[in-house]
């Protein structure tokens, strides 16, 4: 039985529930249909979409948003977020320690070949010194709670991680149909976002550049899914949105184009993958990119936010060393627990995941967004066979985990209010320091039963509170 | 700003006027094949307001007959056609989306609204019946578009190179409108002055919204060819008027200038534009040929808008 938020193991209605749940009873059918009619035209109208790959029909969408919000007491906030902010300070340790002296490996926690081979460990960024020593200014830590007191962490992303322009404007959609219900508690805001990611960025600008640093975001271009949110972010923070084609490198600098003189770059919040980061460094046939910039990054002239190379701290074949690597760089043990995980690269875990599939989840070692995964419980038999069969061609791929019952928070359905599985991504920035957003983004699987909260496959976002003391 | 930023505001709003003008013209080519005595001439309506989108030779590339469900199919809703409402539509709303850090909010939710509505659109709807309404329906948007553009946003860079995207495609518009009715439609001496000859002419001045305005201008009822040319060329009171459309490049190109504080050739160039426009007489223009002139006036039209994307660093 999965723990319901809002109703807790006795039926009775948790605290920081109390006000939502009477109100939620109050709110007639008509007005709940009016609310998300009126959700549903102000997301398209602003063009609030995300477009999915492979769907030339539908290529913008909205993400589903519920109007019921998840919500968290001040003290299960505190206690989540001490648990982040370790597990960010630890990764950020152990990607310096991996790009130096390897510590880690030389004291045996982690073998070897697990970085070298890994795809996602960059060479080239061997010895290079980032500005305060940050690889990971932004994460996205996914998280999901099986119980009163019971968090698990289920991916750290490292790379490039979405969806915090969803908890902003769900925030927005909330306050604008509701208002009500803000009045009488008092919410955590998280408005601030895009002015604490300007500070973040400032902070970590080259060392040799004055008080104001020239800040961009880079984007791949209107047809990336997230494009929605790398506009907003740069409006928001007041910076311009670049395409690759926007910048150069000229003597050993970086600049935009624009409408006069060129103009210096100094920091690049850019949301495109190490792969198609420098044509001449990585995929040469990547137009995404900025020829020469990996260089010029390598001798402090521009910080690259996230920097190249992060992506092996979020792999899943380095989540299983989670706890080890977070005791070797804070000489504490986690706060947070890691899903138990076993690499089907091994012959005796294969055995076992192999006998018990149609228990576990199986997650591609590389993927993301829900692509190309087994949910065992919720699968049918011939389901699990031609998914047994991918398993046993290339297990190396795969990794499998316990299926967790994640925890539900009463959603609006066709039925009408009904529980449904939700896990949570907090946004963690780094820089001068760390700053959490108090909640983050929560996603709902919108169909019963469903442990899928993607929004390739049909997952929804709720507005996400923490009330303050 | 951005290069790219400034080409996009550009090509936003020049998309935008391209479609509200397809919109007008499919509107005067529908009026005439309900006129009566139009059977006949039925097929030279439809090749006509081909010719005057200047999308005669894709459209007869891709079709073997000129037929009207197909003519406004072609204009309207075929994404190959480059001056298509729906090709124009998304062009002017993806421009947007990517600089939409540059617009204000109004100007960003009537493109995207637009351009959601007109996606929904079935082309089989819009049958002949309906066309007139769905014709209005595109220009009211356009104009929304504009309307929301001239009320929101702030007067610097961004507005300027939007304003001149618009302008320049607006003074292509009405050059090659005029130059198709005189060069093309009647190649026959004989034909001028005839019942035809006039209707054209009026078509002309519909399609740019000008019928009623001459009248008023001109206390006129007749349409002479020699008085529309002078009213769509180098009458600065009518807003579609070639004169009208450099006074507003030359307003934008002079206050970019200000801005960035510097002088360009394109400055130059337009200005250059602007005084034969204004010095110019409809005697002189017929003599030396009026094609000649709005040719050469398109050729320097386009040559104006090369300069500023390369001045300006236009991707």
């Amino acid at each position: 039985m999965s723990f319901n938020e809002m109703l807790g193991p006795d039926g009775k209605v948790r605290l920081p529930y109390s006000k939502v749940e009477s109100w939620l009873k109050q709110l007639g059918p008509s007005d709940i249909e009016r609310a998300l009619r009126e959700c549903d035209a102000r997301f398209r109208r602003q063009g609030i979409t995300f477009a999915v790959y492979g769907d030339e029909k539908a290529s913008e969408r909205i993400i589903p948003f519920d109007i019921v919000p998840r919500i968290f007491a001040a003290q299960e906030w505190r206690r989540l977020s001490a648990g982040i902010e370790q597990r960010v300070r630890a990764i950020n340790a152990f990607l310096h320690d991996l790009y130096h002296r390897q510590e880690i490996i030389r004291a045996g926690r982690i073998p070897e070949d697990v970085i070298i081979q890994n795809q996602a460990f960059v060479p080239e960024m061997v010895g290079v010194n980032p500005a305060k020593g940050i690889y990971a200014h932004i994460m996205g830590i996914d998280i999901v709670r099986v119980g009163d007191n019971d968090f698990y962490v289920l991916e750290d992303n490292c790379r490039t991680p979405s969806g915090v322009s969803y908890m902003l404007e769900d925030r927005e959609a909330m306050m604008h149909l509701f208002p009500e219900l803000f009045a009488g508690q008092r919410v955590a805001p998280v408005e601030n976002y895009p002015a604490m990611l300007h500070k973040t960025l400032e902070a970590v600008a080259p060392s040799s550049v004055g008080n104001e640093p020239v800040i961009v975001v880079l984007t791949p271009g209107i047809h990336n899914s997230a494009f929605f949110e790398h506009a907003f972010l740069a409006d928001e923070m007041g910076v311009e949105l670049c395409e690759g084609g926007d910048l150069f490198v000229s003597d050993g600098w970086l600049y935009m184009r624009t409408t006069q003189a060129p103009k210096r770059v100094d920091v690049v919040y850019r949301r495109i993958d190490d792969d198609f980061l420098d044509p001449l460094s990585f995929r040469p046939d990547s137009s995404l990119g900025v020829p020469g910039i990996l260089d010029i990054y390598r001798a402090g002239r521009v910080t690259l936010v996230n920097a190249p190379g992060t992506g092996v701290a979020d792999d899943k074949s380095i989540y299983t060393f989670m706890p080890d690597i977070i005791e070797f760089y804070t000489g504490e043990k986690p706060l947070l627990n890691n899903v138990p995980t076993w690499r089907c690269s091994n012959p005796q875990e294969l055995k076992y995941v192999d006998e018990h599939l149609a228990e576990l989840v199986v997650k591609e070692v590389h993927g993301s967004g829900g692509y190309g995964m087994l949910v065992g419980p919720t699968s049918t038999k011939s389901q699990i066979e031609t998914f047994r069969a991918k398993l046993l061609a290339r297990p190396s791929n795969y990794i499998a985990q316990p299926t967790l019952a994640l925890s539900t928070v009463p959603t609006f359905v066709d039925a009408g209010i009904a529980p449904r599985h939700v896990d949570l991504r907090p946004f963690v920035l780094s820089g001068d320091q760390v700053r959490i957003t108090p909640g983050g983004l929560t996603r709902v699987a919108l169909k019963e039963g469903s442990l899928v909260v993607n929004s390739s496959q049909g997952g929804g976002t709720k507005d996400t509170w923490v009330l303050e003391d | 700003m951005l290069g790219r930023t400034a080409a996009s505001l550009f090509w936003m709003s020049r998309y935008v006027e391209r479609a509200e003008n397809m919109a007008r013209l499919l509107e005067v080519g529908y009026r005439i094949t309900l006129m009566p005595g139009a059977v006949e001439g039925h097929r030279d309506e439809w090749q006509s307001t081909l010719a005057s989108a200047a999308c005669l030779q894709t459209y007869t590339a891709k079709h073997k007959q000129i037929d009207g469900t197909m003519v406004i199919n072609f204009l309207l809703f075929d994404e190959d056609n480059t001056s298509s409402v729906k090709f124009c539509m998304r062009a002017a709303r993806n421009n947007g989306r990517a600089v939409r850090t540059a617009l204000t909010r109004d100007v960003w939710e009537s493109l995207n609204s637009t351009w959601n509505e007109l996606a929904q659109i079935d082309p089989a709807t819009i049958t002949p019946d309906r066309l007139p309404s769905f014709l209005d329906w595109v220009k009211q948007k356009a104009m929304a578009f504009r309307g929301a553009l001239l009320g929101t946003m702030l007067r610097n860079d961004p507005y300027y190179f939007s304003q001149l995207g618009n302008f320049i495609e607006r003074a292509d518009n009405t050059a090659r409108i005029l130059d198709v009715k005189y060069f093309i439609l009647l190649p026959r001496p004989t034909d001028v002055g005839s019942e035809l000859d006039a209707q054209q002419w009026a078509q002309v001045l519909r399609s740019v919204s000008a019928h009623r305005a001459y009248r008023w201008f001109y206390k006129d009822s007749r349409y002479k060819p020699w008085l529309v040319s002078e009213f769509l060329i180098l009458k600065d009171e009518m807003p579609r008027s070639l004169l009208f459309t450099y006074n507003w490049i030359n307003a934008a190109l002079k206050d970019l200038g200000t801005l960035y504080g510097q002088r360009y050739e394109c400055h130059g160039l337009a200005s250059e534009i602007q005084e034969l426009l204004k010095n110019g007489n409809m005697e002189e223009i017929f003599q030396n040929g009026l094609h000649e002139f709005l040719a050469d006036f398109m050729h320097k039209n386009n040559a104006l808008s090369t300069a500023i994307a390369k001045t300006y660093n236009f991707p």
